[in-house]
């Protein structure tokens, strides 16, 4: 292989492997400044991106980036790919499938962008959402369709869904419960109520995924339940028979991130198959849910590449959807600030880096939803997260996550607030899941032009609900 | 404001029941929220005051000696742990033979080390009656593992990090306790001990915070080791 090379500003840069074009094209992070993979100017990252726009497609399937013999999440994509998925595209260059892209999506032709999922690898993904602007990552990203469904359906043009996340810093059943129906009462919970478990036992797995069923149950809430173990609680649980809707796991885009999260290729098809033999569903039968980061596999020392060189935290995140989509996901969502500033740095790089995951994800076939969210050391705030959250609605986000009051007590990060959900949905002009919908008609939680209503302690509906409080 | 809505207020400590004006905020719970992020935010960048901690900490009767990592400002001690593990370059410090060094480090919170680190180092100073202390050091833009060149440099056979803990929402001021054996650069986190939130009132006491730490001193002196063989104290360690 011959190194690449392109001339910026009348200096010519040179890029030895395929490894250094993508990591060098990137748009600016800290994460891969501290990986040692960055561009170190912002010549040398237009020359990578010049680079880049010429190779062709097909350079993916015939130069790795993360070897097939030493990772398995390299074999599980190329033995899996569906060439004549790639058919339309084949023939072109990054930059050409970048164009291909944005015609196709201001023609709103859905069918073909959406056809191309399983013929793409991550890699490809990756390579032009390197070149895209991010109004072109929300251009193409809302005409990647990707429908899924339980017992609600996700993905629908038109709608943005929520998770409910009623974490609690002891599991303690009325504190959880007391968010549960906040959350409830602001209309938020259709993608899914999923609580991050303050301890990883069976024991408190079972017992939460029990008070979910049990409010799901008494109200007959279309939507489903999830307790964010480890994957093998999940299937402690299971095995217990645990009211168990979906298996979920964090995953990252390489065998070491995966082994630094304890899990393998197996064991989740192990616990894909376990899930749907429950059949819990009504509308569909998709049972797991995933949760990815930039950043995650740098931080398990598990991100080199062919050659031991560094690997750029953008295409490893899209590998990790390569593996999330071989479990036909229900949810996938990236948890965009979580993982702090020596990954993405401040608001600009937590944006981008929001609008790159949600139009990878959906590119490559994920029902893609996204953890809008900061801690207290990255330069971001709620002013940042509304413009991400606005940005992402219009995107065609399938889902973000909402707490109270944006304050997640148990994992002390900030993420949405449900009315943030309510904002972006009214700004839009956004509903939630149908069946949701429906279910909040029923209960009079919202009034005839679909809006939640602002209710009183004392109204019928509100008393209704906090029934299950007490 | 009290109303059936309390069932959940009373239920928990998130932010249920805020109200809306609109789909947003009511305008006083933007502000109360806007309050508690900007005293995390506060707490991550106002810089220690180094002078008037080396002043309090002398009082323990021990020298105090001021140290750097190799992170020259905040932002770069942000995006670059690796260098807030490392001392500056040219860093010097008296070698000696030691059973303890104690590094107080800015971390993520100078305000909680401002607040309650001298209170921290003189109670665990004063249940070590027959140890031999190494002069106390501060040190700025530090990570944990800062600690394992400074101990090593002084000659410690253990040395402990007082350091500021990421700010929470309602929390901006919490500090930790990390333990190590034998320090040394390349000390892996699962080779120390910590003792988190130490933050009085709400957290733990100083007294609290120190007779926890004490014990763990005594075992580890006895164990020769520290981290997952000595005892599983409290939660796993971040960085």
């Amino acid at each position: 292989m011959t190194a690449r090379r392109a001339t910026v500003a009348g200096h010519t840069y040179e890029f030895p492997t395929l490894v250094e074009v993508m990591a060098k094209a990137t748009p600016a992070r800290s994460g891969d400044v501290l990986a040692g993979c960055a561009a170190t100017s912002e010549a040398e990252r237009v020359a990578a991106q010049t680079v880049l726009a010429d190779l062709p497609l097909t350079t993916f399937l015939d130069e790795q980036v993360v070897g097939y013999d030493e990772d398995d999440v390299t074999r599980l994509v190329l033995d899996t790919l569906d060439a004549a998925a790639l058919e339309p595209v084949r023939a072109l260059t990054v930059g050409g499938f970048r164009e291909w892209l944005l015609a196709r999506a201001a023609a709103g032709d859905e069918p073909a962008i959406s056809g191309l999922a399983r013929g793409l690898t991550p890699e490809m993904a990756a390579a032009v959402s390197k070149l895209m602007r991010n109004a072109d990552l929300v251009a193409v990203g809302r005409r990647a369709r990707v429908i899924t469904g339980l017992r609600s359906t996700i993905g629908l043009p038109g709608r943005l869904a929520s998770r409910l996340q009623p974490n609690h810093p002891t599991d303690d059943a009325l504190g959880v419960t007391a968010s549960l129906l906040d959350g409830l009462l602001h209309g938020s919970g259709d993608a899914v109520i999923g609580i991050n478990p303050a301890t990883d036992s069976p024991a408190q797995t079972i017992a939460l995924l029990e008070l979910i069923d049990a409010v799901i149950s008494r109200y007959e809430i279309p939507t489903q339940s999830c307790v964010l173990a480890h994957v093998t609680t999940t299937l402690r649980a299971l095995e217990k028979g645990a009211p168990v809707d979906l298996v979920f796991q964090s995953v990252a885009g390489t065998q070491g991130g995966n082994e630094g999260f304890g899990v393998t290729l197996d064991l989740l098809s192990e616990a894909h198959a376990a899930a749907l033999e429950l059949g819990r569903g009504t509308v569909g039968s998709n049972v797991t849910y995933f949760e990815t980061g930039q950043g995650s596999a740098l931080s398990a020392g598990a991100h080199l590449g062919v050659g031991g060189r560094p690997v750029d935290q953008q295409t490893l995140e899209c590998r990790a959807y390569g593996v999330a989509r071989h479990f036909d996901p229900l949810l996938v969502n990236t948890v965009v600030g979580f993982i702090g500033p020596e990954y993405l740095y401040d608001a600009k790089q937590v944006i981008r880096a929001g609008l790159e995951d949600h139009f990878c994800g959906k590119l490559l076939g994920l029902p893609m939803g996204v953890d809008v969210c900061y801690t207290n050391h990255t330069d971001v705030d709620p002013d940042d997260t509304d413009t991400l959250t606005l940005l992402l609605g219009a995107a065609g986000c399938s889902f973000v996550i909402a707490v109270p009051g944006s304050d997640d007590v148990m994992l002390h990060y900030q993420s949405l607030s449900f009315q943030d959900v309510l904002t972006a949905r009214q700004v839009l002009g956004l509903r939630p899941a149908p069946e949701f919908e429906a279910w909040l008609q029923r209960m009079d939680l919202v009034d005839d032009t679909g809006r939640v209503r602002e209710l009183t302690a004392d109204a019928p509906q509100a008393r209704a609900l906090l029934a299950a409080a007490r | 404001m009290s109303d059936a809505f309390d069932v959940l207020r009373s239920a928990t400590r998130a932010r249920v029941a805020l109200g809306r004006a609109g789909d947003g905020l009511p305008t006083d719970r933007l502000l109360e929220f806007r309050a508690a992020h900007a005293a995390a935010r506060d707490a991550v960048h106002t810089p220690l005051d180094v002078d008037t901690l080396v002043s309090s900490l002398g009082e323990t009767g021990l020298d105090v000696l001021t140290v750097t990592s190799a992170a020259p400002d905040r932002a770069t001690y942000l995006q670059r742990p690796d260098l807030g593990r490392q001392l500056a370059e040219g860093t010097s410090l008296p070698g000696g033979s030691y059973d303890l060094a104690v590094v107080v480090a800015d971390g993520l919170s100078p305000r909680a080390v401002a607040d309650h680190a001298p209170g921290t180092v003189a109670a665990v100073l004063e249940r070590l009656a027959g140890w031999s202390v190494a002069p106390l050091v501060v040190a700025t833009q530090a990570r944990v593992a800062l600690g394992d060149p400074v101990g090593e440099a002084l000659g410690a056979r253990i040395v402990v990090v007082v350091i500021g803990e990421r700010p929470g929402l309602s929390s901006a001021d919490s500090l930790g306790l990390y333990l190590t054996w034998g320090p040394r650069p390349g000390r892996a986190d699962s080779e120390r001990n910590c003792i988190s939130n130490v933050r009085p009132p709400h957290g733990l006491s100083y007294a609290q915070a120190a007779e926890t730490l004490a014990g763990l001193l005594l075992a580890s002196r006895e164990l020769g080791a520290s981290g997952v063989v000595l005892k599983d104290e409290g939660p796993a360690l971040e960085r």
